[in-house]
């Protein structure tokens, strides 16, 4: 698709098998069925779905959290598919994840500056002292005190956990972030924050990101380009502005219909999916310009 | 003005704890008329869940209420013995959660769930109830309810459980609703359906819904007025229009501007 992606994800393919006893034949999920895109440097990326659309397994298969079953995935040109483990573990530096639970995400029993150290004592970077050093500057670059690195994680919020979960995806100096999730769990006027905090750590380091998300107002209002997901594929994307004001697949027209809206006034005309309506196998094509729909 | 169906008078609650006590709810008064739909908004801890329980007294210790009155159809509930309680509770007022999956009984068939309802509060024997379960599914827009009764909740998925989370609850047609988050664990396609789901039953039963959520969107679908709670206190209560058009409160401006694509949100720089 295009020349020169930072990341390009090419007919990702991932199945589960699901085992149904003895004498009935496994059945196949098809979680993640021929995903095509690419995102270029610098972009906000938004991948957009209901539950089980297959949009986090994508995210977790582009790191290999999650062996894909075929596909291919190029960072920089270079399909870390066919990497070994060693090979992978240095890939993963240029690509760090932040997850959606900053309850979980995190190891309760770590100090909150060990748990940002603990990637580079993995990849053994620095000294003792320059790790230390280090940790300091993240924690002031993602907004938190230095004073607290010794704290647990249950003794900071929510949105502080998060901060927490940045600066250790941003310790190893990534190119690519891929936020699962990553404020969806968050109060509204601290996700804005992270969002923001999020936004401007693109600027400021170069980032690209891969945003998954389920709020579409969110990613309307954040990112470039976005691509729409409904079981296992990708059914509609391009740029933001034109998909949010021409939705041409059936399923993104009712997806956008449900978003409640914040004017009380304002028409509301719900449009629901009939799955009649659409061919599931439709391949994508041009429907506008840099806006394609599996229509 | 008629009586108010629900009027909360001074609410406080507090949390006593070993060491220190904590105001959870701080003085908090608002009413809400039979047919009317009251938004209570809020961020985590800011008392809404806490005010739900109190008034229909499910608090658990440490937490009391410490002061204030909670008049309903004329009765202050406070003062009610724990046996009066249970015949307001499920029959009166009835409450649905954010998860129906931990709401449900994981053991017991959903149609005799609903039917439990009825039978609890003696508005039907046995036979009739489960004859009722069978309209209160249908009712709810549950396809072919004659089977489904038959499931059970793990066989269900998250919205057709909320669903029959809100059969049960308006088993004995209620005059009030207290609907605590209840589309926040859904996807948005299956929420846009919950709520044109409530809003129909609350025309065709004058439902009165205190709606508690953290969604300024789901308000502006759904509520006549909106009160904003802000640590504990209500700082802000209004016509709906009125309070998303022209917030007076700065918590309730920052709430409003923290809300993606409003125009002051992170993205506008």
């Amino acid at each position: 698709m295009t020349q020169g992606a930072l990341l390009e994800v090419r007919r990702l393919v991932k199945h589960f098998i699901r085992t149904r006893g003895v004498w009935r034949p496994p059945s196949v999920v098809k979680a993640v069925d021929d995903v095509s895109f690419a995102i270029e440097e610098g972009e906000m990326f938004g991948l957009v779905g209901e539950s089980g659309s297959g949009k986090s397994t994508t995210g977790r298969c582009i790191l290999r959290l999650v062996e894909p079953t075929s596909g291919e995935v190029l960072f920089r040109g270079e399909n870390v598919l066919l990497f070994s483990r060693a090979r992978m573990r240095q890939a993963r530096r240029d690509m760090q994840i932040v997850f959606q639970d900053p309850y979980s995400s995190l190891n309760p029993r770590m100090r909150a500056g060990d748990i940002v150290e603990e990637p580079l004592i993995i990849h053994k970077l620095g000294s003792k002292a320059e790790r230390r050093a280090r940790v300091a500057d993240l924690f002031s670059l993602v907004g938190l005190e230095t004073a607290h690195l010794t704290r647990y994680p249950h003794e900071f919020s929510g949105g502080q956990r998060q901060r927490i979960g940045i600066a250790r995806a941003l310790a190893l100096n990534p190119a690519l972030i891929i936020a699962d999730e990553a404020v969806s769990a968050l109060d509204v006027s601290i996700q804005a924050q992270v969002v923001r905090l999020m936004l401007d750590l693109k600027d400021r380091l170069k980032l690209t990101y891969l945003f998954i998300a389920h709020d579409l107002r969110l990613v309307e209002h954040i990112c470039t380009r976005v691509a729409v997901m409904y079981l296992g594929r990708i059914v509609e994307m391009g740029e933001t502005r034109a998909l949010f004001a021409r939705p041409a697949h059936p399923y993104t027209r009712a997806l956008l219909s449900a978003v409640p809206l914040l004017d009380p006034d304002a028409p509301r005309r719900r449009i629901a999916l009939d799955p009649g309506s659409f061919n599931p196998d439709a391949p994508l094509k041009e429907v506008g310009a840099s806006h394609w729909a599996a229509v | 003005m008629a009586a108010p169906l629900l009027d909360v008078q001074r609410l406080t609650v507090v949390f006593e704890g070993s060491q220190s006590t904590v105001t959870a709810v701080d003085e908090v008064s608002f009413q809400i008329a039979a047919g009317e739909t009251l938004g209570l908004v809020g961020e985590s801890g800011s008392g809404k869940s806490v005010t739900a329980f109190s008034i229909l007294r499910l608090l658990q210790p440490p937490g009391r209420v410490a002061a204030g009155r909670i008049l309903f159809e004329g009765r202050d509930l406070l003062a009610l013995a724990e046996r009066e309680m249970r015949q307001i509770r499920g029959a009166r007022i009835s409450l649905i959660f954010q998860e129906p999956m931990t709401a449900l009984n994981p053991v017991m068939r959903v149609g005799d769930q609903i039917a439990e309802a009825l039978t609890v509060h003696g508005r039907a024997g046995k036979r009739e109830a489960s004859a009722r379960a069978v309209e209160l599914l249908d009712a709810v827009h549950i396809p072919d309810a004659r089977r489904r009764v038959r499931d059970y909740p793990h066989q269900l998925s998250g919205g057709m459980r909320q669903r029959v989370m809100i059969a049960i609850a308006l088993a004995c047609h209620p005059p009030l609703l207290i609907a605590d988050e209840p589309t926040t664990a859904l996807d948005v396609t299956i929420q846009a359906q919950v709520l044109d789901l409530l809003r129909e039953l609350r025309t065709r039963y004058n439902l009165a819904l205190l709606l508690i959520t953290h969604d300024f969107g789901v308000i502006a679908e759904m509520a006549d007025r909106v009160a904003v709670m802000n640590k504990g206190a209500l700082v802000e209560q209004g016509p709906v229009r009125q309070v998303l058009r022209a917030p007076v409160h700065d918590y309730t401006r920052s709430l409003l501007a923290a809300v993606p694509g409003t125009g002051s949100g992170p993205g506008t720089r």
